[in-house]
Formats: structure tokens, sequence, C-alpha cells
């Protein structure tokens, strides 16, 4: 990848609810991205994150988050020397495999692999038990989510 | 030392395992007197899902178990299938299964090593605080990752989930060119895994030695990976379709995930690292056996906190058997063979990065599955990381409630657990003010 590539990255289980936001809206965008953007989907395991957005000049990460109480409500958090305001580290440690997005970006600092720039597009969940599907509200966030994505990697909404 | 009566230590979230888990200790009067591990975990939820499903789905609909182990759900799934319908797809075959299988290994030995469990050892909190001061060494560590899932982005399709497997084989076979390049990435990873048991064998090891019976796959002539058949350090000798008569499983009421013990066995069993290799250090490849013995191992290894040393043997072998079978490949004539539904009951098993994962399928007649049984490793050993816990934190009661907890943790991470296989969850803060 070239320094001003972009790293589009849907992070999700599809088998967790909501947790399959991510890598329902990368779906989504599929077909509809300039060719200079890269597709990726991943649980969110930090040395996969890292390999992922090393050398891009931007990164966007789309991600199910929970705890804060409006099921499709979407948020854009862009990273600041590194730091993703909003996401608390204590909360990315009870990610997927016990690192999570946090770390990525931690452990990416340190070995100066961070991407040019970091944006994360998050959609609040409400629903992240055992199973396939949406909850109804994610669901219908989806779209809008995906065409955030498109309006920061300049493909047509 | 407190000298407290009643002493409850909990770790509600145990970092650097993989997934999510909940540890409680109790001490009355200077003892320890329960030792509990709450796991949360989903295979369960897998073998519902796979009712009403057709045979030929297991092998992509397990790999979403696990991001990290992947490869393992899907061989244990497409065995027992092959094995429902009689069939098996020859050497040719086999040997690519194998290929992948390594890649797995090496990819997830190369995380656990380098990113979960090292930072003990050094005394760091975690990976991020270790790349601050060995970013050399991280760096080591990601490239062997690399190397692993170069593996399995060739023969998988992806490295994450590989979509190119199926029952009966493969959907493509791998293009000579493609394999000549993954086969000199291989070549150039071997010296930096040879430098990690180097490395990892000069850590300082607490003294621990469990006596748990040893549960493995064995194959003669090989180290076991892809398949075999269970043996344990006790002389049990079975194949999968014995295994739930071997293997008994039971609901504790702290866990969602069962405990498993031998049957007509009183005490624990352990499957994993240390029973792979005591079980079977003498069919190590060649390099892989010098680097081991090189690091002190001997034949067996009954120290948890030496686990770290299998598994970077484990990782010298796989690309050792990596590189081999690469340089002996000769593309088979059809990358996978027919698999006619059949009517019946299929087990399979395999050993996957933690230990043996075993799978039984039953079908009808038109291959729609039935049931479905999926017994992945960490809920096997999770009696004996109890146990171990219990003889772990008695010697060491004197130290504070924050010190023991992190000790306990560590000696969690010894197991590698995969707790969870599992959600990604972030907590979101929102100051609305």
């Amino acid at each position: 990848m070239t320094a001003s590539g972009v790293v589009v990255i849907g992070i999700g289980n599809e088998f967790r609810r909501d947790d399959g936001a991510g890598p329902a809206a990368v779906e989504r965008l599929r077909g509809r991205v300039p060719d200079h953007v890269r597709l990726v989907v991943s649980e969110g395991e930090p040395a996969d994150l890292l390999e992922a957005w090393t050398g891009a000049g931007l990164a966007i990460v789309v991600d199910a988050v929970g705890g804060a109480g409006s099921p499709g409500r979407l948020h854009r958090l862009v990273a600041v020397g590194g730091a993703v305001p909003g996401l608390d580290a204590a909360g990315a440690d009870a990610s997927t495999h016990g690192l999570g997005l946090g770390t990525a970006v931690g452990l990416s600092r340190a070995l100066g692999r961070m991407p040019a720039a970091l944006v994360v597009h998050a959609v609040e969940g409400c629903d992240f038990g055992h199973g396939r599907g949406l909850s109804p509200a994610v669901g219908a966030a989806i779209d809008d989510l995906a065409a955030a994505v498109l309006a920061d990697v300049g493909g047509p909404s | 030392m407190t000298h407290r009566y009643d002493r409850t230590l909990t770790a509600a979230a145990i970092a650097r395992v993989e997934g999510e888990g909940a540890l409680h200790v109790r001490v009355v009067a200077d003892e320890v007197r329960e030792v509990r591990l709450d796991i949360y975990e989903p295979p369960r939820f897998f073998e519902a899902f796979l009712r009403g499903r057709s045979y030929t789905e297991p092998p992509d609909i397990t790999a979403r178990v696990c991001g990290i182990c992947p490869v393992a759900y899907q061989t244990s799934a497409f065995l027992a299938i092959e094995a429902v319908c009689g069939v098996q797809p020859g050497e040719q075959i086999a040997a690519l299964r194998r290929l992948l299988y390594c890649g797995e290994w090496i990819a997830s030995h190369a995380l656990h090593v380098y990113m979960l469990h090292a930072p003990d050892f050094l005394g760091y909190p975690g990976a991020v605080e270790m790349a601050a001061d060995h970013r050399d060494l991280v760096e080591r560590g990601l490239a062997l990752r690399r190397a692993g899932n170069a593996i399995m982005e060739v023969l998988g399709g992806r490295a994450v989930h590989p979509v190119n497997v199926r029952v009966g084989g493969f959907y493509s076979a791998p293009a000579v060119a493609d394999m000549a390049a993954l086969g000199a990435q291989l070549e150039a990873a071997l010296e930096s895994a040879l430098d990690t048991v180097r490395w990892v064998a000069a850590f300082d090891f607490p003294d621990l030695i469990v006596d748990h019976e040893l549960l493995a796959l064995s194959l003669p002539g090989s180290y076991p990976i892809e398949r075999g058949t269970l043996v344990t350090s006790g002389g049990l000798a079975f194949d999968a379709a014995e295994f739930e008569q071997r293997v008994i499983e039971h609901q504790v009421p702290h866990s969602t995930a069962l405990h498993a013990r031998l049957a007509g066995r009183d005490g624990t069993y352990l499957t994993g690292p240390l029973a792979r290799y005591t079980l079977n250090s003498q069919w190590l490849p060649p390099l892989a056996a010098g680097a081991a013995h090189a690091a002190g191992l001997g034949d067996s290894c009954r120290n948890p906190f030496r686990s770290i040393v299998v598994r970077a043997v484990e990782i010298v072998c796989a690309l050792e058997e990596a590189i081999a079978i690469i340089a002996s490949y000769d593309p088979p004539a059809a990358a996978s063979v027919p698999v006619p539904a059949r009517a019946g009951t299929g087990h399979g098993v395999s050993e996957a990065p933690r230990g043996v994962l075993y799978q039984r399928y039953d079908l009808d007649g038109d291959g729609t599955i039935l049931g479905a049984r999926i017994v992945p490793p960490t809920s096997q050993n999770q009696a004996a990381i109890e146990r171990d816990l219990a003889q772990f934190v008695q010697p060491r009661l004197s130290l504070d409630d924050d010190a023991l907890t992190s000790e306990c943790e560590q000696a969690i991470r010894n197991y590698d657990p995969c707790i969870s296989c599992a959600t990604h969850f972030l907590r979101l803060q929102i100051d609305r003010a």
C-alpha cells in the first residue's frame, strides 16, 4: 500500500448480532468505493489491525460499540496524536481476544506503524448475544454508516 | 503476610487471554479453599446453529467460532463428516491440509508468545509497553505471525476464516509458483523462529510441576497436528469415535463451558502444548528437536510456565514441516474428492494450537445435519487450570491481593485459554455536557 492508500476495516463477528455491523457496512461498500480503497474485514485482533493499516494514508475503522444507550446512533471519531477520543482503554481491553483497538493503536505508535490518519466510524449496538442478524435499529443504520464512510473516502454516496 | 481469615480475589476480566473470563480465588485461614475460572464459551451455540444445515457447510460455519484457530475447527469438522461418508481424500490433499494447519500454529503461537505471554516474563503489563522498549523483538513476532498468515492466504484464500476449505479437500489447489514464493518466505522466517526458542528459553520460570494425565493426538512418525488417534500419559489409547465414551463432560454451576474428565479416572487431565510435547517429542523434526534440546526441555515438560518454550519449539516444527511439504509439492489432479452424503455418525479430532479439538456430526441420508458436538480444548482444560491455580496460589499467599491476582492471571495465560472465541466489544464513553 502506498502512503496515499486508503483502507476501510470493518471489525466484528457476524455471529454476535450487532457486533456484525462493521463487516455488514464493509459488504455494503463493495463495488462502491474508488480503486485505491482497500476493504478489509477483521475480528479486531490488534496485530491484524496493525498489519492492515501499516503504510496507509487513511485508515477507517468501522465498528459496533456498546454501552451508550442509543442503538443505531452513529459516531465519527478522529484519532488525535495517536489516541482515539471517546474509546476508553478498559473497554477496549474487554474486546474480541482480550486486546482491542486501543491496543492496536498503542502498538502501532510504539512501532511507528500508525496510518497517517485514522478515523473510527462507530454505531451503537444493543444486542451482542449469540446469533446472526443485526438488531432492527442497527440494521436500519447500516446504509447511513456506509454513506458516512463513503463521504470520508470520496466515493459516490 | 496477611492474616485475614477470609480472603477473596477476583479478576473480573482477565487481560491478555483469548476472550472473556473471570477468576475467583477464595482463601480461608491461609488455605486455598476454592478456585473458579468462569468462562463463557460459544461452541454450544454453534452446535445448535449447525442442526438442519447441509453436511457441506460445517467447515465454513465452524471457522467462525474462533478468529485465532479457524483451521482447527474446519479440520475436525471435515474429518468427522468424511468419516460418516467413508471418504479419505488421499495423501496429496492430506499434505496440503497439514500445511494449512501449520500456518495456523505459526500465527497463533507467534501471537501468544510475543504479544500475550512474553510481557509476563519481561515485567511489562502488555505488548504495547514491551514494544516501546523492544521494538525489534515485537517486529520479529509480527513477522513470524505474517509467515503463518501467508500460508493461510495461499492455501485458505485468506488468513482469517479461510474460504478455500471444503469437505473432500480444497476448492482449488495452490499454484506451484505461489508455493515456491511461500517456501522462500518460510525459509526466511525459520531463523527468527530458532531465535525465538533461544530467547524464551532464557526466561526465569517459576517452579510448578503438574501431574495431570496428559491427552494428545498421536501420529507415529510425525508430530501430530491435523490428524491422529488419541493417547494419554496414563496409557489410554483410543480413536476419535470413542471420544465421548472416554471423555465425560459435565456441567459446573459457575461456567457456561462444560468441564471434562477422563472416564474411570479420578484426577484431572490436560491437553495442549505440554501434553503434545510430552507425548510426542520423539517425533519432532530435526531442527525443532535440536532447538528443544538446546532449550533444556528434555523429553517431557510438565511446568506450565515453560509452555512458552514448547510453543516456540512448535513454531520451528510447523515451519520445518511446511517447508518440507512445499519442497515436495506436486499439484493434485483434483483439489478435492467427491464426498457423497451418507447417513450416520462421524467423529473428528485434531490438535488445535491449544489442544485436542473434537467434533461429532450426525447426518441423515441426504446429508442434513441432525446433531453436532464440539468439544474445544479450553473447556477440557478448565478443571486442570483451576487445580493448578490452587497449587500455585497456596505458597504465594503472602503477596498482597493485587500482586497475587496479577500472578494468577499470568498463570492462566500459560494455558493460552481461548475463552470466548468471541465478540468484539468496545465500551464507549460519551461526554454529553
